[in-house]
């Protein structure tokens, strides 16, 4: 578990030092706010939405995989149950069979993904590692494949649709547009990051750090480790029911794809590629990757294989994921040495991103030459347009890729006796 | 009774099957201590290289081939990948052998697209074999029958009577000893690690034709995979086959016999409502086998996790 470091190198909070622990969530707060002053459009804010809500889950499955040192294969089950309980709940208050405003429906998504962990982690929780990966898994495929037959509560495959707007008003607003929405959901994430990022400074959450790092020696200590990872578990639960429920009010439908293997997959790309040792890593994780599925995937249809490929490398070789590979420059930064890689930087530049834009182009041509229907043999990469069944494009690319990787491979050295020079910390005598 | 003799014949072939993938990830397993997330997608590029080849030369060469190949680039994945992130731990391992799966379901994307592909059953099997009271049993169904046992035959004679089946073993248990006594367990490792996806491919070759060859082939087999191996316990050889053959039969008799849980319930004394579109339990009456088919070996595995941890023949608490 080297991986897997402390999830801060700071001990508990004194009094004195509540203040500026507190700045970072401020300003959150001022940005959260902010975001839909500078992205006005509707698609943006269905995008900060969406990514608000995966922020959320990916926070919830950190609490297994990044600080519990449990890897669930089934977490997308808590969020689908919360979210499909939250859409039965709409439909209640619809036909006036309860009173319920709309802002506190993610607190009962949240309490029936809570109900389900705590009647899973049970058993589940017996023991870490594979044997928990493999029961997560299993659980999560069955329920996955009950969501088919047991149509009362899942809708079989259509699933359940609901109306958020036809609820009682709570303060005049009855969340007809997405930015009371995504106001709401704004709240509900600033909301549930602190109440987790509390819960991992609970002696609890302490305490699991510990199981997941030993937890023979956290046995020894008196605790049991069984127990304190079924805790985790259901926060974990909870949280992500809250997540099912803002994705509830957010969409207004689930179906059997909020259970699958394909979502709960998801979120353990995301947090891991963003990095399961930090806090913040599922947050940036989470951005990143809703912003690639958006953004990339306007532009190219295999954007999954460059997914697959990014998140491959980053087990191969950064285990600690993008959040970990900006940490290492901290102590650099902190013992004044940074200026030694700067010059590195910059001549690895370039190099990097004619690498990275090369294989970009030599996969997008090979794609198209292998898919495209005849008569279809123009394509435009990069903007320059070229007949893809022609070799000279590929050998161009071809070239680069060589050139670039040339480039790379001689300055990596320099590179390496760089790092060096900037994380030696001398001695103090 | 005819009924039940040919479903008996057919929850053999997918038991078998399942077997096949079972048999090396079991292995592998009990080797390394890493669950082969990917062991599924091995298989379906086994099926993907058969078909490849088999337009050009025909489906036997690519029998042959296809594994070699499957094998090859299952112990370089050991060699390059597995072997680098050994050293976290196995959580990340895990996490290695489950990316590695969506990359190469991506991969198989890219070379061959979504569609399904037109790979057949060679015409020299296209007959039927026997036929039980009408009902004609297809001689490529024989076929993999005999394939399955033949390589189950194989395996077991490798791992129990040869030298290095001996040294597998030993190396199973006491790979630090072993490598002290002058093997090569990396060797080993990565030998087993390529055998075994090699089997998986073998898998795939001959499931392509009757199955499908599509990208989401792995998918579909791949969490079953993984039940099988936990019911039967993880690391047992023999509880892999055992817990594969119950899983073929439970399947195929689920989907053959038309249930219903009506029947069911009225036959121990419950009343059918008359109107259903409103009651909260509506689905448990017209709920039949066919449709529960899919859910019962997860729903085993439950079982056989909540009453037996360690799995129907495994040792070790799981």
């Amino acid at each position: 578990m080297s991986t897997m470091e402390q999830t801060s190198t700071r001990s508990g909070a004194t009094a004195g030092s509540v203040l500026p622990a507190l700045v970072p969530w401020a300003a959150a707060a001022l940005l959260l706010i902010a975001l839909p002053f500078v992205f006005q459009t509707g698609s943006s804010l269905t995008i900060m939405n969406q990514m608000a809500i995966t922020i959320i889950f990916a926070l919830s499955y950190n609490m297994l995989l990044g600080q519990g040192g449990m890897l669930s294969f089934g977490h997308a089950v808590y969020m689908g149950l919360g979210g499909f309980f939250c859409v039965h709940i709409m439909n209640w208050v619809e036909y006036d069979e309860l009173y319920l405003p709309l802002p506190l429906l993610p607190l009962f998504g949240g309490l029936f993904g809570l109900f389900f962990a705590v009647l899973i982690g049970s058993f589940s929780t017996r023991r870490a590692g594979t044997v928990f990966a493999m029961i997560s898994l299993g659980v999560g495929e069955l329920i996955a494949a009950c969501s088919i037959i047991i149509v009362a509560f899942f809708g079989g495959e259509e699933g359940v649709s609901g109306d958020r707007t036809m609820g009682p008003e709570f303060a005049g607003l009855d969340f007809a547009s997405q930015q009371e929405v995504y106001y709401l959901t704004a709240a509900w994430l600033l909301l549930s990051a602190a109440a987790m990022y509390l819960f991992s400074r609970t002696p609890i959450g302490r305490i699991a750090n510990a199981v997941r790092d030993n937890e023979e020696r956290a046995e020894f200590l008196g605790y049991s480790q069984r127990h304190v990872r079924f805790i985790s578990f259901c926060a974990s639960g909870f949280f992500a029911g809250i997540a099912g429920g803002l994705f509830a009010i957010n969409y207004e439908i689930l179906t059997e794809e909020n259970l699958n293997l394909v979502t709960s997959g998801g979120i353990l790309l995301m947090a891991f590629l963003g990095g399961v040792g930090f806090f913040i890593g599922p947050i940036i994780g989470a951005i990143v990757f809703t912003l690639l599925q958006t953004v990339l995937g306007l532009y190219t249809e295999i954007w999954a294989l460059y997914v697959g490929v990014l998140f491959v490398l980053t087990v191969m070789f950064f285990p600690a994921g993008l959040t970990g590979l900006l940490a290492i420059h901290i102590q650099p930064i902190r013992t004044g040495k940074i200026g030694y890689l700067y010059a590195p930087y910059a001549k690895m530049f370039l190099p990097v991103i004619a690498f990275i834009l090369s294989a970009a182009a030599v996969l997008e041509i090979l794609f198209h030459a292998r898919h495209a229907g005849v008569g279809e043999e123009e394509m435009t990469l990069f903007w320059f347009t070229f007949n893809s069944q022609s070799a000279m494009p590929l050998i161009v690319a071809l070239a680069i890729l060589a050139g670039s990787f040339y480039l790379l491979r001689r300055f990596a050295p320099e590179l390496r006796e760089a790092w060096d020079e900037a994380s030696h910390v001398e001695s103090r005598r | 009774m005819s009924l039940v003799l040919v479903n008996l014949l057919d929850g053999l072939v997918t038991g078998l099957l399942l077997f096949m993938l079972c048999s090396g990830l079991t292995l592998i397993f009990s080797m390394m201590g890493v669950l082969n997330f990917a062991h599924a997608s091995f298989y379906m590029l086994g099926a993907y290289f058969a078909y490849q080849i088999s337009t050009f030369v025909g489906f036997w060469p690519g029998l042959i081939l296809a594994p070699i190949i499957v094998g090859v680039a299952g112990a370089l994945v050991e060699r390059y990948g597995l072997r680098r992130v050994h050293k976290y731990g196995h959580v990340p391992e895990l996490i290695f052998t489950f990316g590695l799966a969506l990359l190469i379901e991506e991969i198989v994307q890219f070379f061959w697209g979504k569609s399904h592909m037109a790979f057949e059953a060679p015409d020299i099997l296209d007959f039927a074999a026997f036929s039980i009271a009408g009902n004609a049993f297809p001689a490529y169904k024989v076929f993999m029958i005999f394939i399955a046992i033949g390589i189950f035959l194989v395996l077991l004679y490798i791992l129990t009577k040869t030298r290095v089946g001996m040294v597998i073993q030993a190396a199973l248990s006491y790979p630090e000893t072993v490598q002290n006594l002058g093997h090569n367990v990396p060797l080993v490792f990565m030998g087993v690690f390529g055998v075994g996806t090699a089997l998986a491919g073998v898998a795939g070759v001959i499931a392509g034709p009757v199955l499908g060859t599509f990208p989401g082939m792995a998918v579909v087999l791949g969490s079953i995979v993984f039940v099988t191996i936990v019911i039967g316990g993880l690391g047992s050889l023999w509880g892999a086959l055992f817990a594969s053959l119950i899983i073929g039969w439970l399947q195929t008799f689920a989907a053959a016999y038309n249930v219903g849980m009506a029947d069911l319930l009225t036959a121990i004394g419950f009343e059918k409502p008359i109107d259903l579109s409103e009651s909260a339990v509506r689905d448990l009456w017209t709920l039949t086998l066919p449709q529960v088919g899919p859910i019962l070996p997860y729903l085993l595995m439950v079982l056989v996790l909540a009453f037996r941890p360690q799995g129907l023949f495994g040792k070790r608490e799981t």
